[in-house]
């Protein structure tokens, strides 16, 4: 579909992950000389895409054109050489190395043997005038501030022939005159006939930087606004979202008895204001936001893992001595991080180690020795309850899938007796059979009487499972809705950001 | 999201996994047997047990060192000095006792500290150690002026060289210590506990389990027990010497590879640190009978704890 006057275009690209198709034959173009924003919601592929485009991930089927030619970067070495360059949030320069090392690095000038420290410098100093930054080539990279650092990333780009490039987000953490800043540059590239994606959460960004728009979806092209004339915000927020709800939440209504999570003015890293909310046993509360909204930070507050600036935790109206997950474990309030293989389990231990993890302690003969029967059965009763498929329960947890991993997890927490349960994207590349048996078991908890906190960053997932949803948007709690009230796009608006970075 | 596919373990990679290492030391031990003069005799078994019986004891705390992702450089300067500080007191008190309490609180004092360094101000396990050993080293060139020490306590001599059922008293103290921490990491949740922390630091952590001062515990044992195979060693010489020991730390290291303990943490299985320290031991004996000389024997050590090294790689890889 792609026409060959697109210097860049998407065709029939697909990408599979083990139970995910995270892209779906995904088809579109970007023309040179215009800045294209690709818009979507968390984990509606455009990751995965910037990805492919970048050379770190090949396709599973179709490919990437350039000026027509259909390519499959077979690394990020050969898309850079092919003209293309993604400018990440996270930077890729060298803090401790100067800024001219930086934006000639693996291509010094030599003389013989030698570098030519002239030639480095002369060639730094071209560079950033294209970027129009002044900026002593010498200086350590690690000393200027984020903004400048971009920058040089973008200087490094066009340094080695970039004809492409692709931003993710680059205003989330600029001040508002770097970001008008770096529009200045984005605009001049544009003018000099280069391609622009510009992946971007910001409605007003699009309106005011770009020239075209595609929305995804669940991984497939949703619609691609060649020209945004005539096109509203709330047009492309209904496409962002309007999917609908499958069935597989199975909620029901039950019964909210007060007193099960209090939380009053918690603050600390991540948050801009303290923050205050309840869940009454029985109630699931659902969080929603963007990446980056504070709502893992906020989770990490609530169970411990960082230590809380201020603010206290209830739990059953006993307060939570903070700053440990172990002591809020004790007081029953469990937590099941994002980062299932960095943070939850133990990789190299077997099945039945990871689930008799915690509540061994309170299993023990002489408060020391291992009741080997207790290991057995409960290992043995969790695995049955949670339909984990393992060969055995001495099979190292590593072999099992991402699903069967994250019911491991859950398992260690109903070993316990559980009052709250904190679950940071317990569904995040899980196949959908394990998400329904997922969704079944946090609703069988909270009728058991557990309040549960859920963060997602998928929106059918926060609507289909909550009571109450609170939205969180750069830092601070935005709004709340009731399960009646909330819709797709009123939850979503709350979440984007309403103004072009502030500053 | 993304994932690779799944690694299946292999039925060669798992018989490998479980009794690789006692397979490795029954062949070992019967080509000794065959192939070397004066292998197979009650003396030589003898010297042979005894030889590696410091090497064993330290071994088992070093198994759950490793295990927790850490380890210690320190404990050959321990060895050295506990000796040292054990004969010194026991001379001017004339009581044993007095110098196994010294001894053994010092031993203990120096591992804590370098758990607190480790596990509470999260300082490099390498640079604490290896600073750790320096000073500990110099220490016992301090309390002894650069001299051994030699012990005028006769029971203190008796526990070094006298037998029970014709097995050296210093050999049974090893099989006890195997015994205790064989249990202590498979019976008890402080094994299961380091083997989690080992596997997974902030997931232990996370999980509620007390990471740092598991790691402090870790590091005090170690001291404690370097200090009391430095006693033992100091009753076998009757004396303590300020420079035995040197480069001990590396042999524990090598033994506990050889035996399968996971330099990354979290894998470790105390028969196989077991068969570790006897191949490392059968293979200096045998070298011994067989004449080679000592420069060589450098290399082939190395070579050992080569293999050892890539034996972890490969298993790490299946």
């Amino acid at each position: 579909m792609a026409a060959p006057d697109y210097a860049l275009g998407f065709d029939g690209l697909t990408m599979e992950f083990p139970g995910v198709r995270a892209l779906d034959s995904v088809s579109f173009g970007v023309r040179a000389g215009s800045v294209h924003a690709l818009m979507g919601e968390n984990g509606a592929g455009k990751s995965t895409l910037l990805k492919i485009l970048s050379g770190a991930y090949a396709p599973t089927a179709g490919c990437v054109r350039l000026g027509g030619q259909p390519k499959v970067f077979a690394s990020t070495a050969e898309a850079i050489a092919a003209g293309v360059a993604v400018i990440y949030q996270e930077l890729h320069l060298v803090p401790e190395m100067t800024v001219a090392e930086n934006l000639l690095l693996g291509r010094y000038p030599r003389r013989g043997a030698f570098l030519d420290r002239a030639a480095l410098r002369a060639e730094a100093e071209r560079l950033l005038q294209l970027v129009g930054e002044d900026i002593d080539p010498a200086t350590r990279l690690g000393r200027l501030p984020l903004a400048q650092r971009q920058m040089v990333e973008i200087a490094k780009a066009l340094g080695r022939g970039a004809r492409l490039v692709a931003f993710d987000e680059p205003t989330s953490s600029l001040s508002e005159k770097e970001t008008r800043r770096l529009f200045a540059i984005i605009r001049d590239l544009r003018d000099r006939g280069h391609a622009i994606l510009y992946v971007t959460h910001r409605m007003d960004e699009v309106f005011e930087l770009c020239d075209a728009a595609t929305v995804l979806r669940d991984g497939r092209h949703v619609v691609t606004h060649d020209a945004l004339a005539g096109v509203t915000r709330d047009a492309l927020v209904k496409s962002m979202v309007g999917r609908e709800l499958t069935n597989v939440f199975n909620h029901r209504p039950r019964a909210h008895v007060p007193g099960g999570l209090a939380v009053r003015g918690l603050a600390g890293p991540g948050l801009r204001a303290p923050v205050s909310f309840d869940v009454a046993r029985g109630e699931i509360i659902g969080f929603f936001g963007l990446v980056g909204a504070g709502r893992t930070e906020l989770m990490r507050l609530l169970c411990g893992a960082v230590p809380p600036s201020g603010g206290e935790v209830r739990v059953h109206g006993a307060v939570i001595a903070g700053g440990s997950p172990r002591t809020a474990i004790r007081a029953g309030l469990v937590f099941c991080p994002e980062d299932r293989k960095k943070e939850g389990i133990i990789p190299v231990r077997s099945v039945a180690e990871n689930i008799n993890l915690s509540a061994r302690r309170s299993r023990l003969r002489a408060g020391f020795f291992l009741q080997n029967d207790w290991e057995r059965d409960n290992a043995a009763a969790q695995i049955a309850r949670l339909g984990v498929r393992t060969a055995s329960p001495a099979t190292p947890i590593r072999l099992l899938s991402g699903g069967n991993q994250q019911k491991a997890i859950l398992a260690r927490w109903l070993s316990e007796q559980v009052r709250v349960v904190v679950l940071d994207e317990p569904t995040r590349g899980i196949d959908i059979g394990a998400k329904s048996e997922i969704y079944a078991l946090i609703q069988e908890l909270a009728a058991a009487g557990a309040s549960i906190v859920i963060v997602s960053s998928e929106l059918p997932e926060v609507l289909g499972i909550a009571d109450r949803i609170l939205v969180m948007r750069e830092g601070v709690v935005a709004a709340e809705f009731s399960r009646a009230t909330a819709t797709p796009e009123a939850v979503l608006h709350a979440a984007l950001p309403l103004t072009v970075a502030p500053a | 999201m993304s994932s690779k596919p799944l690694p299946a373990l292999s039925a060669f990679a798992r018989v490998w996994d479980s009794a690789g290492m006692l397979l490795v030391l029954a062949v070992l031990f019967l080509g000794c047997s065959l192939g070397v003069d004066n292998f197979l005799t009650a003396t030589n078994l003898r010297g042979l047990a005894l030889a590696v019986s410091t090497i064993g004891m330290v071994a088992c705390t070093m198994m759950f060192c490793l295990a927790a992702g850490d380890f210690d450089l320190s404990v050959g300067s321990v060895v050295a000095f506990a000796g040292v500080l054990g004969a010194t007191v026991m001379n001017s008190t004339g009581s044993v006792a007095a110098g196994f309490a010294a001894a053994l609180a010092s031993g203990a004092l120096i591992g804590f500290v370098n758990g607190v360094f480790v596990a509470r101000l999260g300082i490099n396990a390498l640079i604490t150690t290896l600073a750790s050993m320096q000073i500990v080293r110099g220490l016992g060139f301090i309390a002894s002026d650069g001299r051994a020490v030699g012990i005028r306590t006769d029971a203190l001599f008796a526990l070094g060289n006298s037998a029970w059922l014709g097995v050296p008293v210093p050999v049974w103290l090893t099989v006890g210590c195997f015994a205790l921490f064989g249990v202590l990491l498979n019976q008890t949740i402080f094994g299961r506990n380091t083997l989690a922390i080992g596997g997974n630091k902030e997931a232990a952590h996370l999980a509620g389990l007390p990471v740092t001062r598991i790691k402090i515990v870790i590091f005090t044992l170690q001291g404690l027990v370097a200090a009391f195979a430095g006693l033992v060693l100091a009753a076998r010489m009757t004396s303590g010497q300020p420079n035995t020991s040197q480069g001990f730390e590396l042999e524990v290291i090598s033994a506990c590879v050889l035996g399968g303990v996971s330099l990354s943490g979290g894998v470790a299985r105390l028969g196989a640190v077991v068969a570790g320290v006897l191949i490392m031991g059968i293979v200096q004996n045998a070298m011994n009978l067989l004449n080679i000389p000592p420069f060589y024997q450098y290399v082939a050590r190395g070579c050992i704890l080569l293999a050892a090294v890539m034996l972890d790689r490969f298993k790490q890889r299946t």
